[in-house]
């Protein structure tokens, strides 16, 4: 009681240095849990996407390349796969599903991809749970002008069934670039917190046959993503298109593939933990600094307090308890922190690649960090407290003048 | 019995020239339970470090200290911090409060050191030094005179056996000073506390049955103006 009742009053003595040192704190916390939720996130979720498929089939090239763009809808297409070639494979008695896609045409900077309808009537958004129209639409048929939008794209650009588009080639938006076939919206997707809310879906040969499209490639399709019966389908098709043939790369399995991305992007997680090691660091050091730079000005009280008959023990108490105060409620900002850093960060990352991170799911690391930055705050105020244990009392009973 | 026996009591400091400079010398002094004697002499006679040595916040190079059947020289710290907070209660020249706290948390945190704090008993005594409307108001808002009277408040809320006033109206005017030095003689007797009140004023020297002059009982005093 008298000791919170001490540590209060000098908290709020000093109510600025605690804020500010506090912020700090937060700041330490909040990118600590961020980093580290981020992290594991990402690597979960993204991994997690290619639960519906096990595998896909491109162009000669890398098989990170080719996962992320038909998978992700990100990065540019490694090649074109023949037709025939999908044929082949989906004739394969060791394939359970083969879908061909294809892109190359965007509307408002918004990747088209075509593709089959049994894309949406036989194969998966996410592992057990299939695609699922927004009542008062339908699925595009092959061989019409038609389109079925993604959750993010209807959103963001206000389409619904009967809507019209003309897409544009490329990529990436250009205004010059506009094609002249329009197509109809028949069907938005329900969100699947998948990459398919960021597409607008249209059929294989709409897009194979857009105005403008080269001649040569009409029956060509950018990616096959393929499901298999086995595992050990994948090795022999690892074996038939990776080993023995040189024109197709088989992307298999999809979990290693990614891995690679997150491998390549360790040095970048590195980083980022350090900076919020270094930070949490600075931040003890604030609070050591704050604390004992008070000192100077509490010695009288110090000595008072000593005078009445407190003893050592409370003093130093009472310094700790103040260190470990102020790191607490660095750690409730913290949290708040946490959350407006996680808030934009899915935020973009759902933008950017259609993939869901949940800022509000249970992690070890949102008690654990906070937990540690305490503890180090409380050290941080072990000198300060030798300070104050050792002050003089009949030096500073007397005040300064 | 005397509540506070000293003998051969010693203290010396080192000067910033590494000489060692005796400051208190008391071969003996004495004082009773509810006894009220007053300490004169003149400014660096070390009647200050002599208050100090009895209330434990100094120890001495020798000699001994009895109060209350405790002896403070032998007593470890934490020990001597626990004697100081149940039996002694000490007046500041400066009155020491903490600016910090309120007049109430002032007084409550002097007894939370001793016999705990109570509430009641703080706010009584603020009534009776004539503060009951002020038990919220932090140091600074309040005068002097007020301070002066948060301070004995706080000194005779333990209900302490002695009470060592280290020139408490040293800084009142002659009207608070007179009101004040009343006050704290009062509720010293009102409570049975003896009281060792340190001051160079006449006038306030006058109005002690018992007076002793540090001069005369420290031997190192007469030594430094022998000097």
């Amino acid at each position: 009681m008298i000791l919170w009742l001490l540590v209060r009053r000098s908290l709020r003595q000093h109510l600025l240095s605690t804020v500010v040192t506090a912020l700090s704190l937060a700041l330490a916390g909040g990118l600590l849990m961020s980093v580290w939720v981020v992290k594991r996130q990402a690597r979960a979720t993204f991994t997690g996407q290619t639960g519906a498929w096990d595998a896909v089939l491109g162009a000669r090239g890398a098989k990170l390349q080719l996962v992320l763009n038909a998978l992700f809808h990100l990065e540019a297409s490694p090649g074109n796969v023949a037709f025939s070639d999908f044929q082949t494979l989906s004739s394969n008695r060791v394939v359970a599903l083969a879908i061909p896609i294809a892109v190359g045409d965007n509307y408002l900077g918004y990747r088209i991809v075509g593709t089959l309808t049994n894309l949406f009537t036989e194969a998966e958004a996410a592992p057990g749970r299939r695609f699922r129209l927004v009542a008062g639409g339908r699925w595009f048929e092959d061989g019409y002008r038609e389109a079925v939008v993604g959750s993010f794209v209807a959103q963001r650009l206000g389409l619904k069934p009967g809507d019209t588009f003309k897409p544009y080639h490329g990529l990436n938006f250009n205004p010059k670039e506009q094609h002249e076939d329009e197509y109809v919206v028949t069907g938005i997707l329900e969100p699947s917190n998948t990459p398919a809310d960021r597409v607008l879906w249209i059929p294989l040969a709409g897009l194979q046959n857009m105005s403008g499209h080269s001649a040569a490639t009409v029956s060509d399709v950018s990616a096959v993503l393929v499901k298999l019966r086995s595992a050990v389908a994948g090795q022999q098709l690892d074996m038939l298109y990776n080993k023995q043939g040189d024109r197709l790369t088989f992307a298999w399995p999809l979990g290693t593939v990614l891995a690679q991305l997150f491998d390549k992007m360790g040095w970048f997680d590195q980083v980022l933990e350090l900076v919020a090691y270094l930070v949490a660091l600075v931040a003890a050091g604030s609070v050591l600094a704050s604390i004992y730079n008070s000192l100077s000005a509490r010695r009288r009280d110090l000595a008072i307090l000593r005078a009445l008959g407190a003893r050592r023990i409370l003093v130093f108490a009472s310094i700790i308890l103040e260190a470990t105060s102020i790191a607490a409620f660095g750690m409730v900002l913290a949290w708040g922190l946490y959350a407006v850093i996680m808030g934009a960060v899915s935020a973009v990352i759902r933008a950017q690649t259609g993939v869901v991170l949940d800022p509000w799911a249970w992690d070890p690391v949102l008690v654990i960090a906070p937990l540690a930055l305490v503890v180090l705050g409380a050290l941080a105020g072990v000198l300060p407290a030798i300070k104050a244990y050792s002050n003089p009392v009949a030096e500073n009973l007397a005040p300064e003048s | 019995m005397a509540l506070l026996e000293i003998e051969n009591l010693r203290k010396s400091f080192r000067t910033p020239y590494g000489q060692l400079l005796p400051v208190v010398d008391v071969p003996g002094f004495r004082l009773s339970a509810g006894e009220q004697v007053a300490l004169s002499g003149p400014s660096g006679t070390g009647k200050t470090t002599f208050l100090n040595l009895i209330a434990g916040i100094l120890t001495g190079d020798s000699g001994h200290i009895l109060l209350d059947g405790q002896n403070m020289t032998t007593l470890s710290e934490p020990d001597r911090d626990r004697h100081r907070a149940a039996v002694i209660g000490y007046i500041f020249q400066t009155f020491n409060l903490l600016q910090g706290f309120t007049c109430l948390e002032n007084v409550l945190l002097g007894m939370s050191f001793g016999p705990g704090a109570d509430r009641v008993r703080a706010r009584s005594l603020l009534e009776r030094v004539g503060l009951g409307d002020r038990l919220d108001y932090f140091p600074r808002q309040l005068s002097t005179g007020q301070q002066q009277r948060v301070a004995v408040a706080r000194a005779l809320a333990n209900q302490p056996k002695l009470v060592l006033a280290d020139e408490p109206t040293g800084n009142l005017d002659p009207t608070n000073a007179a009101q004040s030095l009343a006050l704290i003689r009062e509720l010293c007797a009102e409570q049975g506390s003896a009281l060792l009140l340190v001051s160079h004023d006449p006038a306030v020297l006058a109005s002690f049955p018992r007076r002793e002059s540090l001069a005369t009982l420290n031997q190192a005093s007469r030594t430094e103006v022998a000097l």
